[in-house]
C-alpha cells in the first residue's frame, strides 16, 4: 500500500513534463473467491513503465512462439512443441508479483515461463532446435527447459505438482521468505497426485500458490467432458481459492500479489484458477480445430487477446503512443530473428554429451553401450 | 488428430562400414558417428528400419489391406460386435484416439461402450480392473507407454495378484491394457520408452508386442480372449508405416509362442516389435557380406516367454544375439540371455550378445546414435562369428 503511494507521487512529479500520463488507475470487478474473506484489489494502478515492460515481454513471448511455429513447420524444430500464445498474460502477470528469488514450476507448456524466469530468447530457441547453446544444453528440448529457481518444463502431466510442494517445504524449512508457484492445467487437475499434494500442503501450511491454467481444453477434451466440477479454484476443498481472468494481465498480477501475501504471511497454500485460452492446438501435431471451432478462436483473439487488451489500455489512456509501441514491436522482431538465426546455426551438442549427467559421479563412470564391447564415458 | 500420428522418421542413414570399434575406445565410435551427423543434415530423414510385411495368408478368410492402427481398429470392432460386455476407454478414445486406433467405434457401438476418461492413468487402470472383475471385457488405453507409470502400482500390485491372493475366487482376466510403445524418430524422453522389462518382472500379467498389422490383430484378440490381465504394446512408429493384408474376421494367434521367421544355421537373432525389421535386414546383410546364415525369431510374448523355441534354436546354431531399444541393463535381453546360458551352456560358441539402447534416458537430439540400428547389430554378429 505504502509502496504504491510512493510510486504514484514519484510519477506524478514527472507527469507535468509530458502529455503522456505516467500512470492510470483501473477498476475491476471482484473476482470469485472460495473460503476467503478478502479478495484481490479491485482498484489497480499501472504505471507507464510497467505497462511498456509488460507489453514488451508479452510481445516477445508471442513472437517467439510464432517463430517456433514457423521453424517447426520448416522441420528445423522437431519432436513435441507446445506453444503458449494466447496465455502470455498469465506468465507475465505472475512474474510481476513475485521476484526471481521465488520458485516456479510448471508442466510442458513452458516457453513463456522460461522467458519470464530469466531465460533469454536465444537460449530458448536453441533448446528447441536441440543445439549446444540451448538452456538445457540441447538435451531437453521444448518440454524440458530450466533455469535458476525455475524447475521446468515437465513432461508427465501432474507430476510437477508434488515437486512444487516439496520446493515450498524447503523454503519454509530454510526460513526464507520465498514461496513456490506451482502450475498445472485443466487436464492435470483430475490427476490423483494433485489432491495428494493439496492435502500435504494444507496440512503443513506450505507457502505454495497452486495455479490451474484453465485454457478450456485438456489436449482435445473440453473441460465439461473431463471434469465433474469445472470450478477448478474450488477443487482444493480445504485450500482457499480464487478465480481470475487470465487474459487480463493486471487481474493476474493483482491476484498473484494477493496470493503471495497470503503465503508469505504464513497462512499456508492458496489455489488460483486462471481462465485463459491458447490459440494453437495442444502441440504442433494438433491443428486445434477438430474439437473447437475457428469462430471460437477468432472470437477470443478479437475480444480478449491479452496483448491487445494491454495495448488498448496504454493507448486510450494516453500512457504510450502508437509509435512507441511500434518501435517496441520492431525491436522485438529483431531480437527474435537474431535468436532464430542463432538457433539454426549453433552446432548440436557433442556426442560425448549423450552419456553425461546420468548420475552424479566422480570419477567418471562407464555406461554400457548398444553392444557388450562399446563402453561410453559418463561425466557429471 | 491425424497430425498427431504424423511420424517423422529419421535415423543414422549411414553407409559407412563400422570396422573394429575398439573395446572401450569410444573415439572411433564417435568418429564415424560424427560423419553421420553431417550427412543427417543434408539428407532426407529416413527410418532406421524398413518394414518387411508378412506374406498374405488365406488361413483366416478374406483379407483387406490395413496398416497397424487399422488392424487394431478391426480387432476392437470384432470384439465389440461379438462380446456385448466389451468396453473401450482411455484418454481421447471417443473421437478415434491420438493414433486413430478407435476411429468409428463410438458411432457404431454407442457412447456407453466407447468412452473417454479424464487424465488419470492410475484411475484408468484401477477402474479397468474393477470393471474386469465384475465381468465386463475391459479394454483400457494408456495414451503412451511412457505414461503407464502412475498405473504401475495398479497393474503390478492389484491386477497381477488378484487371482493369486484371492485363491482363484476373483480375477481380472477380462482386462487388456493397450499402449503405444517404442521409439518414433522424434519422441525424445517421454514419447519413446519401451517399458516391457519393468512388467516382465511381475508374475500374473502377460506382456505382448506385435511386429506388424497381421500379428497385431491376432495377438490383440488373443489377449482380449485370454483369462489373464494383458499388456499389449503397439510399436507407434509402425502405425502408418506397416501395411499388410489382414483378415477382416476374428482370428487368434497363440500367446507365449515365439515365431521363427527365417531359419538359419549359424546364429540366432531374437527381437520383438520394430526391432524385428531391423534384424531381418541384418540377417540379409550377414548372409550377403559374411556368408552367415541367421535364424530370426520374433518373441511376440514377453511374459511368459517361449523358452523352448529360443533354446532349441541356440542349441543348433550356438550363437545368440538379442536386440531391443530399451536400455541394456536390466532389459529383457538379460533375462533371455541368462536362461539360454543355463539351458544351452555347452552349445554356445560365443558369448551371447545384447545389442540394446544405452543406459541413458531416451535422448532428445541424440536418438539416431542411441538406438540399436542395423550397423551395431551387424558389428556384433561379426564379433560373434570371429570369436
Amino acid at each position: 500500500e505504502g509502496k504504491m503511494l510512493t510510486n504514484i507521487s514519484n510519477v506524478l512529479r514527472a507527469c507535468a513534463q509530458r502529455n503522456i500520463s505516467h500512470l492510470f488507475v483501473f477498476y475491476f470487478k471482484k473476482c470469485d473467491v472460495f473460503k476467503l474473506d478478502e479478495a484481490p484489489a479491485t482498484q489497480v494502478v499501472m504505471t507507464r513503465d510497467e505497462g511498456l515492460q509488460y507489453y514488451r515481454t508479452m510481445q516477445t513471448m508471442r513472437r517467439m512462439e510464432l517463430k517456433a511455429d514457423q521453424l517447426y513447420k520448416q522441420k528445423i524444430i522437431r519432436g513435441f512443441c507446445h506453444l503458449y500464445d494466447g496465455q502470455e498474460a498469465c506468465a507475465v502477470g505472475i512474474e510481476a508479483s513475485i521476484n526471481l528469488k521465488d520458485h516456479l514450476i510448471t508442466a510442458y507448456r513452458a516457453h513463456g515461463y522460461t522467458l519470464t524466469r530469466g531465460g533469454t530468447v536465444k537460449e530458448i530457441m536453441a533448446e528447441l532446435t536441440g543445439r549446444r547453446g540451448g538452456i538445457a544444453k540441447g538435451k531437453g528440448g521444448s518440454m524440458h527447459m530450466y533455469c535458476k529457481h525455475f524447475y521446468g518444463g515437465n513432461g508427465i502431466v501432474g507430476a510437477q505438482v508434488p515437486l512444487g510442494a516439496g520446493v515450498a517445504l524447503a523454503c519454509k524449512y530454510k526460513g526464507t521468505d520465498e514461496l513456490c508457484v506451482c502450475l498445472y492445467g485443466d487436464g492435470a487437475a483430475n490427476q490423483g497426485q494433485i489432491f495428494e499434494t493439496y492435502n500435504m500442503a494444507a496440512l503443513w501450511k506450505l507457502p505454495v500458490i497452486f495455479i490451474c491454467e484453465n485454457n478450456r481444453y485438456g489436449m482435445g477434451t473440453s473441460v465439461e467432458r473431463a471434469a465433474a466440477s469445472t470450478d477448478y479454484f474450488k477443487r482444493g476443498e480445504f485450500i482457499p481459492g480464487l478465480r481470475v481472468d487470465g487474459m487480463d494481465i493486471l487481474c493476474v498480477r493483482e491476484a498473484t500479489r494477493f496470493a503471495a501475501d497470503h503465503c508469505r504471511s504464513g497462512k499456508g497454500p492458496i489455489l488460483m484458477e486462471l481462465q485463459t485460452y491458447r490459440y494453437h492446438g495442444h502441440s504442433m501435431s494438433d491443428p486445434g480445430v477438430s474439437y473447437r471451432t475457428r469462430e471460437e478462436i477468432q472470437e477470443v483473439r478479437s475480444k480478449s487477446d491479452p496483448i491487445s487488451l494491454l495495448k488498448d489500455r496504454l493507448l486510450s489512456n494516453n500512457m504510450a503512443s502508437v509509435e512507441e509501441l511500434k518501435e517496441i514491436d520492431v525491436e522485438v522482431r529483431k531480437e527474435i530473428e537474431d535468436a532464430a538465426q542463432f538457433a539454426t546455426t549453433d552446432p548440436e551438442p557433442p556426442l560425448e554429451e549423450l552419456c553425461n549427467h546420468i548420475f552424479s559421479n566422480n570419477p567418471p563412470v562407464e555406461v554400457r553401450g548398444t553392444n557388450p564391447w562399446a563402453k561410453l564415458k559418463s561425466l557429471s | 488428430m491425424a497430425a498427431a500420428a504424423r511420424l517423422f522418421i529419421r535415423g543414422a542413414h549411414s553407409t559407412l562400414a563400422i570396422s573394429g570399434v575398439g573395446t572401450g575406445k569410444q573415439s572411433s565410435l564417435f568418429k564415424l558417428s560424427a560423419g553421420c551427423s553431417s550427412r543427417l543434415k543434408a539428407q532426407r530423414h529416413v527410418a532406421h528400419f524398413t518394414f518387411q510385411p508378412d506374406p498374405p495368408t488365406t488361413e483366416y478368410g478374406a483379407t483387406q489391406k490395413m496398416n497397424l492402427f487399422q488392424s487394431i481398429t478391426s480387432a476392437l470392432d470384432n470384439t465389440l460386435a461379438s462380446d456385448p460386455t466389451a468396453v473401450i476407454f482411455g484418454e481421447d478414445v471417443a473421437f478415434g484416439g491420438v493414433f486413430r486406433c478407435t476411429v468409428g467405434l463410438r458411432d457404431k457401438y454407442g457412447k456407453d461402450r466407447v468412452f473417454n476418461t479424464p487424465l488419470c492413468e492410475q484411475g484408468i487402470v484401477g477402474f479397468g480392473i474393477g470393471a474386469a472383475t465384475a465381468g465386463a471385457t475391459a479394454i483400457a488405453e494408456i495414451q503412451f507407454a511412457d505414461y503407464i507409470f502412475p498405473a504401475f502400482d495398479q497393474i503390478v500390485n492389484e491386477a497381477a495378484k488378484y487371482r493369486y491372493r484371492s485363491g482363484n475366487l476373483f480375477d481380472c482376466g477380462n482386462l487388456t491394457i493397450r499402449a503405444p510403445w517404442g521409439c518414433v524418430g522424434h519422441g525424445s524422453l517421454y514419447h519413446s520408452q519401451s517399458p516391457e522389462a519393468y512388467f516382465a518382472h511381475c508374475p500374473g500379467i502377460k506382456v505382448v508386442i506385435p511386429r506388424g498389422p497381421l500379428q497385431a490383430k491376432g495377438l490383440l484378440l488373443s489377449c482380449i480372449a485370454d483369462n489373464n490381465p494383458c499388456l499389449f504394446f503397439e510399436p507407434k512408429i509402425l502405425y502408418r508405416a506397416a501395411v499388410e493384408q489382414v483378415p477382416v474376421d476374428s482370428y487368434t494367434i497363440p500367446l507365449s509362442q515365439a515365431e521363427v521367421l527365417q531359419e538359419g544355421s549359424d546364429l540366432t537373432l531374437v527381437a520383438w516389435g520394430t526391432q524385428i525389421h531391423v534384424l531381418k535386414e541384418v540377417a540379409n546383410m550377414a548372409q550377403e557380406k559374411l556368408g552367415v546364415s541367421c535364424e530370426v525369431i520374433d518373441l511376440r510374448t514377453i511374459l511368459p516367454w517361449d523358452t523352448e523355441t529360443v533354446c532349441k534354436s541356440v542349441a543348433r546354431t550356438g550363437r545368440l544375439l538379442i536386440s531391443h531399444e530399451a536400455p541394456v541393463t536390466g532389459g529383457f535381453a538379460a533375462e533371455i540371455s541368462s536362461t539360454v546360458q543355463e539351458e544351452c551352456f555347452l552349445n554356445l560358441e560365443a558369448p551371447i550378445a545384447r545389442v540394446c539402447g544405452y543406459d541413458t534416458p531416451f535422448p532428445h537430439i541424440f536418438e539416431p546414435f542411441y538406438i540399436p540400428d542395423k550397423w551395431k547389430c551387424f558389428d556384433a554378429i561379426k564379433r560373434m562369428i570371429n570369436y
